[in-house]
């Protein structure tokens, strides 16, 4: 490794510390800039940040190893992240990450001598409808093949960058084609319904707003009966009502773009198609909550479409949209800021998310009290998901009654759904909620699947007695993900793709949580080798209850729901790998002592 | 009335359980009519003479010959209690766990700095080491567990009262409250 000059280092880390007002509450942001130019926040840079933001070098410390985009060792100039998913597995993983380990000539987890490559793992990126995909220098190249994956590396060895190579690939539909995306990414938007995807004018659902009272707006989206598209699916009237009659200091917006359920990428095609009305929809919510910030986190992996939205932020603060007096309403001020995140799935969750944005781990928060009480910084916090925020705009500016035909009971209006996996047509479509799973099955191709994962990971497995169950929130919910296996795959390496992905994405807080995901994975791995028994799946049964009701966050509780649902649904699937004799435990005694046994030369006696 | 048979012995354990058992003072002479002591480090006996009720097993796995002995427990005795952290959970034994078992032998054997001359142990009399110390219940079928390090006097006699004469047994939260 190159010697790096100390004394240098301080003076740039120091200016880098400036760009961010020498904030600790802009840690991320010092962070990334720090690994983008360095490729690593090495510990002599993690005690130059303390220092210069004058905090505890642990704190640095803590966030650098929370997030998978930040790295203490060095990583390429180009650096590599492949993402693991199960639909990537699915589309050819396995052979793309042989093509990237023999093109560069490195395994995964290394750097290359020269400091060009270096191969790293990551989880999914949201290109479900494209995999296999990777992060290349920041930017998602899709539909990889191994033949792709040569030429690549080819490029960027012969000093092309990967902008250009993206060009030379080809950029993909929409505005993914835009001059400041650019990107190779496909939209697939299969289907446009009349919410979000139908046509809208800047500006409209925010002057209907600002010529009711702000009371008026929150009570029109209680009528409409909008709730959480993010899956939890809370009332977002209420939200909003409890964060404008919440004391203290000044109240937020956020906006939570960090979508990084498996298998969804809803978002995306949001914020590539209609930044406009999402943006739209924050300021509607400004102006609801008596907001004046608003801030929109942005997962890292979708960087690559950062310049484009900060244009139209740009252009909606020269349209009065945005800025003192939005929408020519005297007094009104609201204006919005990008806060990239630096990967890990748990920020999805509203605490920690925020925490996120204060500069800090990722790490949930004991609720009570709900960030709508005491959020950001301490303040009265609104955290809502995108396409909740998008659709709210379309509820202030046609009224509720127009929602309310769309949907059905109390799932008001459309959900986008991101469909992945084994079928003719994936991408995205924007249907009335209620639909039955058999009938999307039918829109989107899927021709005789075993089984469908709805929610991703973390929401629930179902096999085809259970098609005719309806998406919404009294039945199935979820917050976009919809993943087809046909009658072929294994579902066992399915669950198990699942479970490291919750292993590697539980934040290690609480202890169901972090013990629990590991000691599942261990099953799994039991019972693939032909070990298991009866009793490891009443365990793994006793287990994910346990860690339902115990955990302190939503990924704990929904971290065994792979396991849990497939026991509940495809429990053959299981028996036929486990052998059912209660006395039988699995333990080899030939495997435990083959370390002893070459450490002394000596072998068992037979039994 | 036939008394129950009932064998004990101490796997990867420090006997701390075993005090704990003798721990139920004059109530021993109460077990004496309850039971009839087999295979145990309490009264000596080496060999199982017959089929047993239950089996109490201290401590977890750590070497071959604890799994033999725990195999011929589970093969002798119609029900088997795993008593205390150790056969429960490793205990402190599988401190070692977080290291690779040949690190651990050169550390203590071969690098460690006050080993002069050193050697791994390699005597035909000594059991192999497994590459962890395994909880009992990972090695064989264990029926029921008893927590604590060790587990009270009292938690030991009420489950095992209750086990031998199909009482429940009377176990109060402070019975099994540790911390």
């Amino acid at each position: 490794m190159q010697e790096i000059n100390l004394k240098a280092l301080q003076g740039e880390i120091k200016a880098i510390a400036a760009t961010e007002g020498n904030q600790r509450t802009r840690l991320i942001n010092v962070v990334r800039k720090v690994q983008a130019a360095y490729g690593q926040v090495s510990d002599p840079m993690i005690d130059l940040i303390s220092e210069a933001l004058s905090m505890p070098r642990i704190e640095v410390e803590g966030v650098v190893s929370f997030y998978h985009f930040l790295s203490k060792r060095k990583l390429g100039r180009m650096p590599v992240f492949l993402n693991s998913s199960a639909v990537a597995e699915m589309m050819g993983l396995k052979e793309v990450a042989a093509a990237f380990e023999k093109a560069a000539g490195i395994k995964f987890g290394e750097v290359t001598p020269d400091e060009l490559l270096s191969l790293s793992w990551t989880s999914c990126i949201g290109m479900s409808d494209q995999e296999p995909a990777a992060l290349i220098g920041g930017l998602p190249f899709v539909r990889l093949t191994p033949e792709k994956v040569f030429s690549i590396i080819e490029g960027l060895r012969s000093g092309k960058s990967p902008q250009e190579l993206v060009e030379k690939l080809g950029v993909g539909d929409g505005n993914n084609a835009h001059p400041l995306v650019r990107s190779m990414v496909n939209n697939h938007l299969q289907l446009s319904g009349q919410v979000l995807f139908s046509s809208f004018t800047n500006g409209a659902a925010l002057r209907k707003a600002v010529s009711l009272t702000p009371e008026q707006v929150i009570e029109e989206v209680k009528r409409s009966r909008l709730r959480g598209r993010g899956g939890a699916g809370f009332p977002t009237g209420m939200k909003w009502d409890f964060c404008r009659k919440a004391q203290g200091g000044e109240h937020y917006v956020f906006c939570n773009a960090d979508e990084g359920e498996p298998g969804t990428f809803t978002d995306r095609v949001l914020l590539t198609e209609k930044p406009e009305l999402v943006f739209e929809g924050m300021t509607v919510a400004g102006y609801a909550i008596d907001a004046e910030h608003g801030i929109l986190y942005l997962r890292q992996e979708y960087q690559y479409l950062l310049a484009y939205l900060e244009d139209v932020l740009e252009k909606r603060r020269t349209a009065g949209l945005l800025g003192k007096n939005c929408a020519g309403k005297a007094g009104f001020n609201f204006d919005i800021r990008i806060q990239m995140g630096a990967g890990a799935y748990i920020c999805g969750e509203e605490s920690a998310l925020i925490n996120s944005t204060e500069g800090r781990r990722g790490d949930p928060r004991d609720r009570p009290p709900f960030p709508v009480q005491s959020g950001y910084l301490g303040n009265p916090t609104l955290v809502n998901n995108v396409e909740t925020l998008a659709a709210a705009a379309r509820v202030v500016e046609n009224g509720a009654e127009w929602y309310i035909v769309f949907g059905s009971g109390q799932s008001t209006g459309t959900k986008l759904l991101s469909v992945s996996g084994d079928c003719r047509r994936p991408g995205v479509y924007e249907l009335p909620m209620g639909l039955p799973v058999r009938m999307i099955l039918a829109v989107v191709g899927a021709e005789n699947p075993q089984a469908v994962q709805v929610g991703g990971p973390s929401g629930t497995f179902i096999a085809e007695k259970d098609f005719d169950r309806k998406i919404c929130y009294d039945d199935l919910s979820t917050g976009g993900a919809l993943i087809v296996f046909g009658a072929d795959r294994d579902i066992m390496s399915i669950v198990y793709n699942f479970a490291c992905f919750f292993e590697s994405e539980s934040c290690g807080w609480c202890v169901p949580c972090r013990v629990g995901t590991r000691l599942l994975k261990a099953k799994l791995e039991k019972i693939n080798q032909g070990n298991g028994t009866l009793r490891d799946l009443a365990e793994m049964e006793q287990w994910g209850k346990i860690m339902k009701s115990t955990s302190r966050c939503g990924l704990g509780q929904t971290a065994a729901n792979p396991e849990l649902t497939t026991l509940a649904n495809f429990r053959s699937i299981y028996q036929h790998r486990i052998k059912e004799d209660e006395y039988l435990t699995g333990f080899d005694l030939k495997t435990a002592v083959a370390e002893a046994c070459e450490a002394t030369g000596r072998y068992l006696q037979d039994e | 009335m036939v008394k129950a048979k009932i064998a004990t012995t101490s796997l990867a354990g420090c006997f701390g359980c075993h005090m704990s058992i003798l721990d139920i003072d004059e109530r021993i002479l109460k077990l004496a009519e309850l039971v009839e002591f087999d295979k145990s480090p309490i009264n000596d006996i080496k060999r199982f003479s017959g089929q047993c009720d239950v089996g109490l097993i201290e401590g977890g796995c750590c070497n071959h010959e604890n799994v033999e002995v725990l195999r011929a427990f589970r093969k002798r005795c119609n029900i088997l209690v795993s008593v205390g952290e150790c056969a429960l959970m490793g205990g402190l034994p599988a401190l070692r766990n977080g290291i690779p078992m040949t690190e651990c032998l050169k550390e203590a054997y071969l690098d460690g700095p006050s080993v002069v001359d050193g050697s791994i142990p390699n005597d035909p009399e000594l059991p192999l080491i497994l590459d962890k110390v395994y909880p009992c219940h990972e090695v064989v079928k264990i029926d029921y567990f008893l927590p604590g390090c060790p587990p009270s006097a009292d938690l030991i006699w009420e489950s095992l009262v209750g086990l031998l004469t199909g009482r429940e047994a009377d176990l109060p939260y402070e019975l099994i409250k540790y911390d």
